[in-house]
């Protein structure tokens, strides 16, 4: 059985996988991709203390409702999110981040 | 899980999301994030959270990638053309990216570690008695089994009612949201 620092040294990569994705790509979708690696490296984390912290001899159910409703909101902000990207296309008809300076000074 | 396992599928994931990385073509990353997250469902059961396990699947590579890549597939994106890679932010995601995983080594290498506790029959058992004697979940835990479902089920209508109701709302409003964003104004 895996301890909990080999879950914790594996969420923590996966973040930083995410997290270099979202620096250095300049696709809009693989940035928002990106983001939802992020989240989940964040839901391991959790499900991995709920699984290693007992409560009367049961994971500590708690962490897992808090992924459970990371989950939903993680899909609704999807939805969300790709809607604007269609919009965004729709208007400037790219996604290259490169080429959306509006807001730059 | 045995410990090859967790290793195996703990790969699976890491290299599924630095493809999403190194892949130029968007469909080709959609996939890699769909094997990724396919290794962490697997991570998931055997941390024994089956239903987050089975949601991981069936929300995020089932619904969420799908949406990803029906809208790839709308947006009709090529590769990525060839630009030169401007050098000041592949250094500082690079630098950030070093950081971060040096800090989170030197953490973990200071922090005492831990090992699972046992989820026998016989430490199952020993939970029934905190649930009512008869009901679902007390025979379940009393013939050694963890009834996962039946236990997030209790926590979330008992402890959870007032998110559970606001979750309700957000759903909406993003439904809405998106129904606004996506119609066409008119002029």
């Amino acid at each position: 059985m895996a301890s909990l620092n080999d879950y914790l040294l594996v969420s923590g990569l996966l973040f930083a996988i995410g997290l270099a994705g979202v620096v250095l790509r300049r696709n809009i979708i693989i940035v928002f991709m990106c983001l939802e690696l992020m989240l989940s490296a964040a839901n391991l984390s959790l499900v991995a203390f709920s699984r290693f912290n007992t409560v009367n001899g049961l994971p500590n159910y708690h962490g897992q409702m808090l992924v459970f409703f990371v989950i939903t909101v993680a899909a609704a902000e999807v939805a969300v999110g790709l809607a604007i990207i269609v919009a965004l296309y729709r208007a400037r008809l790219t996604i290259h981040t490169d080429d959306l300076t509006s807001l730059k000074g | 899980m045995p410990t090859y396992l967790f290793w195996i599928f703990s790969a699976m994931m890491l290299l599924g999301g630095a493809a999403v990385i190194v892949f130029r073509n968007p469909v080709s990353s959609a996939l890699s994030v769909v094997a990724c997250f396919l290794g962490l469902a697997g991570l998931f059961t055997g941390l024994s959270a089956f239903f987050v396990g089975i949601i991981q699947i069936l929300v995020y590579t089932g619904a969420v990638m799908v949406l990803f890549l029906f809208i790839i597939m709308l947006l009709d994106l090529k590769d990525e053309d060839k630009r030169a890679p401007s050098l000041a932010p592949l250094l500082a995601g690079l630098g950030l990216v070093v950081a971060f995983v040096s800090q989170l080594l030197c953490v973990l290498s200071r922090s005492p570690d831990q090992i699972a506790p046992a989820l026998d029959p016989q430490a199952l058992a020993a939970a029934a008695g905190h649930f009512p004697a008869g009901e679902k979940i007390a025979t379940a835990l009393t013939a050694g089994r963890l009834p996962d479902v039946q236990l997030i089920g209790h926590m979330l209508f008992t402890g959870y009612n007032l998110p559970l109701q606001i979750l309700g709302v957000i759903l909406l409003v993003a439904t809405v949201g998106v129904v606004v964003l996506s119609k066409r104004t008119q002029h």
